[in-house]
């Protein structure tokens, strides 16, 4: 894919989502509030895409970047709300939020990636999945974010274009990266971490990289998370959460941006297809997952075996 | 003093527990190398077995009775070892030449199926319940020290099935076969060892010994529910880790230092709020200093 092309689909995303924007109030306000939760669960895979799939690494953390950066906006909206912003500047301070929400969730990524590049695959995925879990702990106890009881009165700021379009851009950055010749790294510790250090690639670094972009888009998507429901609680970025996430990722074929873009939409669908069956939908969801990886164990939209193929 | 050593029994019987559970995550990882997420469902099904099998007993054994509660915990063990079994047959064998992430979601997979299952208003339902009183509740003085019953049985019965299973993996065929599939499962086979049949018993053993830790772990703080193993489960999977996973001296010792750490940090003041994320940061510094965990050898990757 050329770069050229991946712009033009990112226009053709933005200019979808807007468009689209412009007919939510015809929408049912609960269709409306799961398709934005498909944009922001697109964002978190395919963020987790660049981690776990083209690099190669192993978090189960991922949710505690997105627990970060939810937080972080949440706090300063609500404190901008407080100051009185005028509302023509809300796009603005959303957006600014959002942004420190990215960073603040990059900057921890960076203090996880580094110490952990001494460790691989399992001691990798467990030190993650304790960071996450530390994060959640912080949360509960952490007084002016309403420790256990969580942050209310979050103003709802998340709107259709703001959620597709982060994903739009989420997509194209992850794609445009990963195809660019610097992004030729990330496969390559992918592919073999020893050879590719052996062929001077600094590996470490690209460890970093990737988990400084992939948790700035992570906290992006906590961002509207954040905005979207107008409640954190600690205990809705528990493990299971990030657990969630990977599956999305193992689902759409690992390093496949596509494929875990669309993983991202069934697997959030799935759920709400099944509350006809309230009493038995998570039953059916954990026994699909199992199927699934009995019988498509390549992700479901990998349909090139084991050659590495041009996401 | 006296609240050192207080605290220090409190922790390790805690840890006891905790070193059950981490030693079956640590056998399935030595031979099989995939963390079986669904461990920790085995080891609340053990605590919901003694549950439902404590009155059934409790009508052939004088209730409050030691060989009463050693009958609800062997049954309770035989129960688990056949789920864990089945659970390997069914959705992990299948996969056994795969990569090893997809036996990670599959495990996923089980593990939720489990827990949602059991949260079912026809199985278990979502509502913590009272585990039975299985010995008679008293408590030694020692020196200002108070050792309940239930504390002394969870040491004596860890310390008994951490001898015997020493004994199986060091002195016995099976446990002989099972390390050389740990070693080296291709050249095991050539020798003559059945793999598959390696394979169950280990889980066989690892299922029998959270089996085990349920029941104990019932006994000590009597509330169960079907998400009890999500916490405790990840905690023990730490300790695993923590002692170098594969390693299984390693996970009874990163047991009972967690057990010991977190009990400590839960009772000094301001920390007390931070004990669930506690473990995770003891795990985080050691694996730094020690990337292969506290009793694991750092292996030398071959090019």
């Amino acid at each position: 894919m050329k770069i050229a092309g991946a712009k033009r689909w990112l226009l053709a995303g933005l200019a979808a989502s807007a468009l689209l924007h412009l007919f939510t109030g015809y929408t049912n306000r609960y269709y409306l509030g799961v398709s934005i939760d498909v944009a922001i669960n697109i964002v978190l895979a395919v963020s987790l895409n660049l981690i776990n799939g083209h690099t190669g690494q192993f978090s189960l953390g991922h949710c505690g970047f997105m627990a970060i950066g939810g937080y972080v906006s949440a706090m300063l909206t609500i404190a901008a709300h407080k100051a009185g912003i005028p509302q023509a500047l809300t796009p603005l301070v959303f957006a600014a939020s959002l942004l420190a929400g990215g960073v603040f969730a990059a900057l921890a990524g960076i203090g996880v990636g580094i110490p952990s590049f001494r460790l691989r695959g399992d001691y990798l995925a467990i030190v993650t999945l304790g960071f996450g879990e530390i994060i959640r702990v912080f949360f509960q106890t952490f007084e002016p974010a309403g420790a256990a009881s969580g942050l209310k009165g979050i103003p709802n700021y998340t709107n259709f274009l703001w959620a597709w379009g982060t994903a739009a851009i989420t997509i194209y950055v992850v794609a445009a990266l990963v195809n660019s010749t610097y992004g030729r790294g990330f496969l390559a510790v992918h592919d073999d971490e020893i050879a590719a250090g052996a062929m001077g690639v600094n590996t470490t670094r690209y460890k970093v990289t990737a988990f400084a972009i992939g948790s700035f888009f992570a906290g992006v998507a906590g961002g509207l998370y954040a905005h979207h429901k107008v409640f954190l609680s600690p205990t809705g970025f528990d493990f299971m959460r990030s657990i969630e996430i990977v599956v999305m990722v193992i689902l759409g074929g690992m390093g496949r941006t596509a494929g875990v873009a669309v993983a991202a939409i069934l697997l959030t669908l799935l759920p709400e297809l099944l509350r006809g069956f309230s009493d038995y939908r998570m039953i059916l969801y954990s026994l699909l997952i199992i199927i699934l990886m009995l019988s498509r164990p390549q992700g479901l939209f990998n349909f090139v075996g084991g050659k590495r193929v041009k996401a | 003093m006296t609240e050192f050593l207080q605290q220090l029994l409190n922790g390790l019987s805690l840890g006891a527990i905790y070193a059950l559970i981490a030693l079956g995550y640590t056998m399935v990882y030595g031979v099989l190398r995939f963390i079986n997420f669904a461990h920790s469902d085995v080891f609340m099904l053990g605590a919901f077995a003694g549950y439902y099998l404590a009155p059934i007993v409790a009508r052939v054994f004088p209730s409050g009775s030691v060989a009463g509660a050693v009958v609800v915990l062997l049954s309770a063990m035989a129960i688990c070892a056949v789920i864990g079994v089945t659970i390997e047959y069914l959705a992990y064998r299948p996969l056994r030449r795969r990569p090893r992430l997809t036996v990670l979601i599959t495990a996923i997979g089980v593990s939720l199926l489990i827990e949602f299952t059991s949260q079912h208003r026809l199985v278990f339902g979502p509502s913590p319940r009272t585990f039975p009183q299985l010995l008679d509740a008293r408590t030694l003085d020692i020196g200002g020290v108070a050792i309940g019953t239930t504390q002394i049985v969870v040491f004596v019965l860890t310390a008994v099935l951490l001898a015997g299973l020493t004994f199986v993996v060091q002195s016995t065929k099976v446990g002989t076969a099972m390390r050389a599939v740990s070693f080296n499962e291709q050249a095991a086979a050539l020798m003559g060892v059945n793999i598959n049949r390696i394979i169950s018993f280990t889980f066989a053993l690892g299922s029998a010994l959270a089996g085990a830790g349920g029941v104990l772990f019932a006994m000590s703080y009597t509330k169960i529910e079907p998400l009890m193993g999500v916490q405790t489960g990840l905690k023990a999977f730490v300790a695993a880790v923590l002692g170098g996973i594969g390693n299984l001296p390693g996970a009874a010792l990163g047991g009972i230092v967690l057990g010991v750490v977190e009990t400590f940090a839960g009772g000094v003041q301001g920390l007390s709020n931070y004990r669930d994320g506690i473990a995770f940061a003891v795990l985080i510094l050691i694996l730094l200093f020690r990337p292969a965990g506290l009793l694991g050898r750092a292996q030398v990757e071959k090019v």
